[in-house]
């Protein structure tokens, strides 16, 4: 299982497509690794600087319908191999969804009023989250103070996280 | 309680239910494209996996960048290539005979009604055209649907878009799903199947319905799906004229595929489309539509008429008949690529590829090419381009770029004015 905790981005858009998180031309890429470098390179949001912004981060905090756009799993590698492994967001896109829990990655989703108060309390401070799998929580630190959150995920995307993906849960299944 | 065509496609595949909301179906084929195909073998192999579920169910095609660019793209087609021949896949479209893989696979009769497809695209929404569950799906869910012939989905709720009415001459299916999406909004249909029925869509031809289908995913829809009809069976009959005594038993066997009358849906849209008019996107996102008589006299750069939206045959023929015995303008370039061979083959036939070239159209190979920015026709920063494809995300088309998508009518118009127009020929 990966690990779901640290330093928090906060992505204040809404409909932030795969265009954005990796774009089309790093597709011919054949590891991984390769698109380390590119990750939201392409992405319209004022203030936010790729080169500065990402190192160091765990944790993705955005808006509503991430992931819109192409099918490529490229998205969320280009996230995985930033150490980044979770997205909290009021919703999102149906494939790129499916890849997060795919890879053992968490796409978790929040009430609007939750991912409002986020956003309202928390954007611009050092803000860390912690993920616990085992209680559905979200545990928010910032200031030497902590809060949690409760979350819901399916059994099959937990299955998944806690399996470490899909490919050798199918080839044992089916 | 009625089904609707998912739920029955659903429950004439479904082979295991692991977890609440968890169906576990059966493939009847797998698309598959050198961009995120190659990924999928390469961790096949890695893992000691390195098997197919059935050759026959697998189509593969080098379309997004052919013949290859550089040694990057050679290597990905090479690994397409050589897995293909491995594993005895025999629809394997190489250079020559390849072309956009939603203009091709549907044009060679693999998508057909109650089928269920996935491929690693999202525009394989295209196929529900035929009444088929098709949906683009990750690298993950594509060496599942390689390895074991089978895919995850959560129930497809539907919605429904009836489009009543009758579409003014010099509207077509693309400007209808442009004002869909814009009524949608690219979120508006996320997880959901987009039901297309009504007056407007019994009335289109097969490639209309794929255009209309093809943009399914703009909307955040799973999948887009026609019910099949005689259209279908007209398109297919040539395929599937051995199975069947004649169309008449083909279209009765079809309609099994056909929602209920009673079927239950998450929402119900009707749209009287009579009063459209051409449409055209403005910004970065494929809800941002208006109508291109509010755009008239906005600056492009370049023109591009193709992609697996616009890249059939009726497309072109629409667009030579605007483009017929005139000339593009000087402050333009343009190019168009026919999707598949078939079609350039019909298109040099009739002569259609004569008129774009004498008009000062660049004519290209069938490929993806500049709809996904990756060559033929790539934009420089700052520049816009008239296109025909469905994405206008920024930076699509190639960094600091601009996308107006519009149809093969609206931009064969805009190729001759230089700048953003309505199509006058058909008013
Ligand atoms: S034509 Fe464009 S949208 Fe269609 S499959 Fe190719 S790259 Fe994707």
């Amino acid at each position: 299982m990966k690990t779901f905790s640290g330093k928090v981005l906060f992505l204040d858009r809404s409909d932030i497509n795969t265009d954005e998180i990796i774009p089309a031309k790093y597709l011919t890429e054949i590891t991984k690794e390769a698109l380390k470098p590119y990750l939201l390179e392409d992405l319209s949001l004022e203030g936010f600087d790729p080169k500065k912004d990402i190192e160091g981060k765990a944790v993705v905090v955005t808006r509503a319908n991430f992931g819109c756009g192409s099918s490529r799993e490229h998205a969320p590698w280009a996230l995985e191999v930033n150490n980044i492994n979770a997205v909290i967001a009021e919703n999102f896109a149906r494939i790129f969804r499916q890849n997060m829990y795919n890879c053992g990655m968490f796409a978790i989703e929040l009430p609007k009023d939750t991912i409002d108060y986020l956003f309202n309390n928390y954007k611009g401070k050092e803000v860390s989250i912690d993920i616990d799998v085992d209680r559905d929580k979200i545990i928010v630190k910032a200031d030497g103070k902590y809060e949690e959150i409760n979350f819901k995920v399916g059994e099959f995307d937990k299955t998944l996280i806690k399996e470490g993906g899909w490919v050798d849960y199918a080839d044992k299944n089916y | 309680m009625g089904k609707t065509i998912a739920e029955k496609i659903f429950d004439a595949h479904r082979v295991d239910l692991p977890f609440p909301d968890t169906h576990v179906l059966k493939l009847d084929a797998v698309f598959c494209h050198e961009i995120t195909t190659p990924i999928a073998i390469t961790d096949l192999q890695a893992r000691g996996k390195d098997r197919v579920f059935d050759p026959a169910k697998i189509k593969a095609v080098i379309d997004h960048v052919t013949p290859a660019k550089d040694s990057k793209t050679a290597e990905q087609g090479k690994i397409l290539r050589e897995w293909s021949r491995k594993h005895e896949i025999k629809d394997f479209f190489d250079i020559g005979r390849n072309g956009v893989c939603h203009a091709i696979f549907p044009e060679k009769g693999f998508a057909r009604p109650g089928y269920t497809i996935i491929m690693g695209d999202s525009h394989t929404c295209t196929h529900g055209a035929f009444g088929a569950f098709a949906a683009g799906v990750g690298t993950t869910d594509l060496e599942v649907g390689i390895l074991k012939g089978v895919c995850a989905f959560h129930f497809p709720k539907t919605i429904k878009i009836v489009l009543n009415g009758k579409l003014k001459s010099g509207v077509f299916a693309k400007d209808a799903i442009l004002f869909v999406i814009k009524e949608l909004t690219v979120n508006g249909a996320t997880n959901m199947v987009m039901e297309f029925t009504g007056p407007i869509v019994d009335e289109m031809s097969m490639e209309s319905r794929m255009t209309l289908c093809n943009m399914a995913i703009e909307a955040g829809g799973t999948c887009g799906v026609c019910y099949p009809d005689i259209t279908t069976v007209d398109y297919l009959w040539k395929y599937i004229k051995d199975e069947f005594k004649s169309k008449e038993e083909a279209l009765k066997e079809y309609s099994k595929w056909v929602s209920d009358e009673d079927a239950v849906y998450e929402k119900v849209y009707e749209y009287d489309l009579s009063n459209l008019e051409p449409m055209v996107t403005f910004g970065y996102k494929p809800d941002q539509v208006k109508p291109v008589s509010e755009m008239t006299g906005t600056r492009i750069d370049q023109v591009y008429i193709g992609s697996c939206t616009n890249g059939r045959i009726e497309d072109l023929r629409v667009a030579a008949k605007v483009l017929k015995g005139k000339k593009i303008s000087n402050f333009v370039r343009a190019i168009v690529s026919p999707a598949t061979p078939e079609i350039y083959t019909l298109a040099l036939k009739e002569g259609i590829i004569e008129i774009f070239q004498e008009a000062g159209f660049c004519v290209t190979n069938p490929t993806c090419g500049a709809c996904l920015g990756m060559s033929n026709g790539v934009l420089a920063n700052g520049e816009a381009c008239a296109s025909t494809t469905n994405r206008n995300f920024n930076g699509r088309m190639g960094k600091g770029g601009m996308v107006h998508l519009m149809s093969p009518a609206s931009a064969a118009a805009s190729a001759i004015e230089g700048k953003i127009v309505n199509s006058e020929l058909f008013e």
